[in-house]
């Protein structure tokens, strides 16, 4: 058994609390925030504080645990109470899950995205389940007068073996509540897990199948308004004057006006992306009556001048210049091939990659194109909000509660604690709703009518707001040596507003003479994280490359990667090189095992990949096949190593889900502009995968070791761009370099109405 | 303005709004029946689908004025504890992500197992491809509508 510190960290530490009618509450506590009497135990200090701890043990013995982190469809809200009942010791289903609100003062990180939410959740989980389970022995210890080290404990059952003992965790929950948490307390061995690396429903998968109003777009409250936006039509332009006296006198239409979302002075941090900082408003009874009065307000447009934004984001304090302009993609994608020509800033160099590239066999360079996303969420941007004098009471769906609330702060004049956000469950996310624009429209609404309300974007407003996956490029060279050796590498990458380069990945460290380096350019276009960030597109584009470049050097994909990999291993170049050469060679090479590698079937066409990102590994094959000049993706097969794997059916299912939206993007994907315009705006026009591009078969191996977990919503995207076009490339003899590849291969737009 | 009756889910009621508000709102607005959702208000994504007279049916394109004493049914009213052979089959599966096009998606493949018994892949496929998930469910969504078509039988 491994004893643990209960500290969680310099910020928090657990504490305990007696519950109204009895039983326990742990929970972390700021330390800033309470008082030298608070410590130990205590009454609940405050009416949130039942809706605001990890683990509620009732003296009836209902446990009830908090799901601290948004849910956007990763199912964190099943997988990390998981941990906490396996920790505490209980019968998973004897207990009932319950999203937490946001409270930065009892949770570590309520935050979902970057793939982070079980894996920098994986050990606050385990203290806070393995500290309430020791407090429970210490309370029958002294209950018994017996050691608590002779007590043990079974779903949610104290035992004292030697005497026959034995009580629930809701007998002697309340008095566990008054003495002090822990310093200490025994993991579980993790070959004793019961609960975690078994498979577990979705807690909320009832609700779903039967409708219950889950979303942040289903809220409703006594007196709430609808309110919609109209933002400028395109990017570059804003607001110059609004006749909205037709809009005003339509049924149901309570105000129009023109709303300033952040002051000019404010300065951002790395979430606050905001396209638009003036929009037009209607507000009124109704959705239909507000859409309708939408269209009849008459706005005209004009071109913004450029200004200059301070963003104190990751990099540091920073004036970012918003350019003025009209920007169109054929004028990105001159700029960008002129870009690419040149020299840019050096993010790495090993060795002497010019000498060596003069004195190649073998010279390969290639150059990739990847075009704007649109994150296109199911359920639309929308936010509730009900703000008075004294206070915001806010509920919508955010990935990153705890970084709009230093806009909210500042636009509505309240105090950081006079703003309560609950958690609405996410009709996806994806990186989008990192990005609490919406919170501060709608609280700002809500605050100018003096009216709950709740703000909804049509789906046109939605897909032309901006906040996109950046456009990318890369240049990749090569050179082999007499023995098709890779002697030099060279990647020089670029994008608007920025670049994908991740220096020290695979296969810098592999190589003796190494270059890598970036560059940006300037937009008014928005942009956002889009699931993997900057992985999404250089993991296709340099993975693509990897097989062009085996190739040419007559090897096979997988084993020319192996024996690159076995390089890093053995004598690495340089220092930083942040992957572990065994566990990428692990996925690869259970991939070869697990498609068959070498066995391609008959008409099939056959693609790998393989990519590190978010801390978890991935290597896929694809097979595809062409009917009537159409690909069908018959089969993928990927393997993942993600450390334990908390509830595998899930993780599947969520690693299904990466695949599937790969193939979707690497066919369709894309988002064009023509001064300003974004050329699509609803779905009729954003092509996305549909069921009949869906794979016929998805296979998922999970590497079993006990390394500790890392997530899954990300990883598993990157690669499948570039499966996809190793694929295409065995079925078309034809290499893909510009994404979305559907548009060089004759596939016919599937129709889409019923 | 106009008075119409509607029944939805087995239950006549009567409502006054503008004669050309879509179905879809109606339910939301008026009738708090939020599990039919907006995706797109232009039949693209399938998200808003009900059955009108047992056919699936696109509810955001669907003026109130036209469905007015016909038969709706909403994700809320397919069964009545959510045990309908297609639901039970998605909680099997445990296919939702999200979860927010789901209800779309279960009202179409209800009616489409009401009209073919037993689908093949590529009829599946076919009649579902009007519901777009953006969490990519494709694979497990068609795994238990063939779960479905087998209990239901």
């Amino acid at each position: 058994m491994t004893k643990i510190n209960t500290t969680i960290s310099r910020r928090s530490f657990l504490k305990v609390s007696v519950l109204t009618g009895g039983g326990m509450m742990l929970s972390f506590n700021s330390l800033a925030t309470l008082s030298p009497s608070s410590e130990g135990a205590s009454l609940l200090p405050d009416e949130w504080s039942e809706l605001n701890s990890y683990i509620k043990i009732g003296a009836n013995g209902v446990v009830t645990l908090m799901s601290p982190n948004p849910e956007f469809g990763s199912n964190v809200k099943t997988s990390m109470p998981m941990i906490l009942a396996e920790e505490l010791d209980v019968d998973w289903k004897n207990v009932t899950v319950e999203q937490a609100d946001f409270f930065p003062k009892r949770f570590d990180r309520q935050f979902t995205g970057g793939s982070q939410g079980i894996r920098l959740g994986w050990k606050p989980l385990r203290n806070a389940g393995a500290a309430a389970r020791q407090m429970l022995k210490d309370a029958a210890a002294k209950t018994w007068n017996v050691a608590a080290s002779e007590i043990t404990t079974e779903n949610g059952v104290l035992y004292h073996k030697s005497t026959g003992k034995k009580a629930s965790y809701g007998e002697m929950a309340t008095l566990a509540a008054t003495l002090p948490v822990p310093k200490e307390a025994p993991f579980k061995d993790v070959k004793d897990f019961k609960i975690i690396r078994t498979s577990r429903l979705n807690v909320d998968g009832k609700k779903i199948v039967t409708g219950k109003p889950l979303f942040g777009i289903d809220h409703k409250a006594d007196g709430m308004l609808i309110a919609m936006i109209v933002h400028p039509p395109a990017f570059g332009m804003t607001v110059k004057s609004v006749d909205d006296a037709a809009a005003r006198s339509m049924p149901g239409i309570k105000d129009v006006f023109v709303l300033k979302t952040l002051p000019d002075d404010y300065e951002r941090n790395g979430f606050d992306v905001t396209t638009y900082t003036e929009l037009v408003v209607v507000a009124g009874n109704t959705t239909w009556e507000v859409m309708n009065a939408k269209k009849a307000v008459k706005v005209e447009w004009e071109e913004a001048k450029e200004k200059t934004i301070v963003v104190n984001g990751w990099g540091g304090k920073q004036n970012v210049k918003i350019p003025a302009g009209l920007e169109s993609t054929a004028g990105h994608l001159s700029k960008m091939a002129a870009m690419s020509k040149q020299q840019a800033n050096i993010l790495r160099k090993d060795g002497d990659p010019e000498t060596a590239f003069k004195n190649a066999k073998k010279v390969l360079e290639r150059t990739y194109i990847a075009p704007y996303l649109a994150h296109n969420c199911m359920e639309p941007v929308n936010c509730f909000a009900h703000v008075t004098a004294e206070k915001a009471e806010i509920y919508g769906p955010i990935q990153a509660p705890e970084s709009i609330t230093q806009a909210l702060s500042a636009r509505l004049g309240l105090p950081k604690e006079k703003i309560h956000i609950r958690l609405a469950r996410m009709g996806g996310g994806f990186g989008l709703r990192a990005y609490g624009h919406h919170f501060v429209e709608a609280a700002a609404i809500s605050q100018k009518l003096n009216a709950p309300v709740k703000m909804v974007y049509t789906r046109e407003d939605d897909m032309t707001y901006g906040i996109y996956r950046p456009t990318y490029t890369a240049t990749y060279r090569a050179a082999l040596d007499e023995n098709n050796n890779l002697v030099a590498f060279h990647v020089r990458g670029g994008g608007i507003p920025e670049h994908p380069v991740a220096a020290n990945r695979f296969p810098a460290g592999a190589v003796d003479n190494y270059l890598a380096e970036g560059w940006q350019l300037d937009s008014n276009i928005t942009i956002g994280a889009f699931r993997a960030p900057r992985s999404n597109f250089i993991a296709g584009a340099e993975q693509s490359f990897l097989d062009e470049l085996a190739e040419l050097a007559g090897k096979d994909p997988i084993e020319f990667r192996l024996e690159l990999l076995e390089r890093a291993k053995n004598k690495p170049v340089g220092e930083k090189n942040d992957y572990d050469p065994d566990r990428y060679a692990g996925v690869l090479k259970l991939v070869r095992e697990k498609s068959k590698w070498g066995e391609t079937p008959k008409g099939i066409s056959r693609g790998v990949a393989a990519y590190f990102c978010h801390n978890s590994y991935v290597a896929e094959v694809i097979d595809l096949e062409i009917k009537q000049n159409k690909p069908i993706v018959n089969n993928v097969v990927a393997a993942v190593d993600c450390g334990i794997v908390i509830n595998p059916d899930a993780a599947a299912n969520m690693s299904e889900g990466g695949i599937v939206d790969g193939i979707g993007n690497a066919f369709f994907g894309e988002m064009t502009f023509k001064n300003g315009v974004p050329d699509k705006n609803n779905f009729h026009q954003y092509r996305m995968i549909r069921h009949q591009e869906a794979p016929k078969k998805i296979e998922i191996h999970f590497v079993q070791n006990d390394q500790d977990p890392t997530g899954l919503g990300e990883p598993l995207f990157p690669p499948v761009f570039a499966a996809i076009a190793n694929a295409l490339y065995k079925a078309t003899g034809k290499r893909y370099y510009n994404q979305p590849f559907g548009k060089d291969i004759n596939i016919q737009p599937s129709p889409s109405r019923m | 303005m106009a008075k119409i009756n509607l029944n939805i889910n087995g239950k006549d009621q009567v409502v006054d709004v503008d004669p050309k508000t879509p179905l879809l709102w109606v339910l939301r607005d008026h009738l708090d029946l939020v599990g039919t959702k907006y995706g797109c208000g232009m039949a693209q994504c399938g998200a808003c689908t009900v059955h009108l007279d047992g056919n699936a049916v696109r509810s955001c394109v669907m003026p109130i004025s036209t469905v007015a004493n016909k038969k709706i049914v909403t994700i809320e009213g397919l069964s009545k504890d959510g045990d309908h052979p297609v639901q039970e089959a998605w909680l099997k599966h445990d296919v939702a992500q999200c979860g927010y096009c789901q209800a779309g998606q279960i009202m179409n493949a209800s009616a489409l197992l009401k009209k073919n018994p037993n689908p093949t892949d590529e009829e599946i496929a076919t009649a579902m491809n009007g519901n777009i998930c953006r969490c990519a469910t494709y694979v497990r969504i068609r795994e238990a509508i063939k779960t479905a078509a087998v209990s239901l039988r």
